[in-house]
């Protein structure tokens, strides 16, 4: 196994998190491919702090983690709150602050 | 026997986005999520990071999920309807950038590595102890500032999702 292998890995599910992020409609799909997303970072943080043998980059998934968490809170705060005004989450519905 | 294990979770994690992407369903799509975070620390182990593994199954897949599938068995959401307009410009124009962002990131990697394995780690690599060693040290003030923001998105998601304050 070869770190380029897992950047590779960690490259692709990014890429899936994007196209999560673009192509879906749902608010709590789109959490969920920035969850994938944010996963990807801390793979490719972790492959690094692997290949030069140092705790940093485990720290800074530790701390993507916790940030992953504050988001999914309010994230999920905010889809009850839109939920509730109007009875459904899909965002090609909510274009009020678009031009 | 890495290779294999290697070649396995690859496999499950590319499948179990893939489904997050796919299904109109929002607790398949939960579930499958939850599959692809047990994978991604099935990469951690492989890369000697314990404690981080140990992590994501219990804060991510365990907390963060539980906490995604309340919500959505909460608000009892219907499957995403099927679209019956052809693909829009934006959806394309998405696939479109996701290939170039691969194609683009293996091309730099194809040509930065020399396909060499990884180094030997040391033996404390991914304790709890290096790991907490490094928090409570070099990263003592931005972990104090983690705390701060998770007290903030605890108060901000209490407030958001109150009816009446």
């Amino acid at each position: 196994m070869s770190p380029s292998a897992v950047l590779v890995v960690s490259a692709v599910l990014f890429a899936l998190g994007v196209l999560g992020v673009l192509t879906r409609r749902s608010a709590i799909t789109i959490l969920m491919s920035i969850e994938i997303m944010l996963n990807a970072a801390n793979l490719a943080f972790i492959a690094f702090s692997r290949q030069f043998d140092h705790a940093d980059g485990q720290v800074y998934a530790f701390f993507v983690m916790t940030l992953a968490a504050a988001e999914a809170a309010v994230g999920l705060a905010i889809v009850i709150a839109l939920f509730r005004l109007r009875e459904s989450t899909d965002v090609d519905e909510l274009h009020l602050m678009r031009w | 026997m890495e290779l294999v294990a290697f070649v396995i979770l690859t496999a499950l994690a590319v499948v179990s986005a893939g489904v997050v992407l796919l299904h109109r369903s929002p607790v398949v799509a939960a579930l499958s999520l939850a599959a692809n975070l047990i994978a991604v620390a099935g990469f951690y182990l492989l890369l000697n990071a314990q404690f981080l593994a140990l992590l994501q199954v219990i804060v991510y897949a365990g907390a963060i999920m539980v906490l995604v599938l309340f919500v959505i068995m909460l608000l009892n959401l219907p499957e995403e309807a099927r679209r019956h307009d052809r693909p829009s410009a934006q959806s394309v124009l998405g696939m479109a950038l996701a290939v170039v962002f691969v194609a683009v990131l293996g091309w730099a990697l194809a040509r930065a590595s020399s396909g060499q394995e990884f180094p030997p780690s040391s033996p404390t690599f991914g304790s709890v102890g290096s790991v907490g060693t490094a928090l409570f040290t070099t990263f003592f003030y931005p972990f104090e500032a983690v705390s701060l923001l998770l007290v903030v998105a605890m108060i901000g998601a209490v407030l958001l999702a109150k009816r009446r304050i």
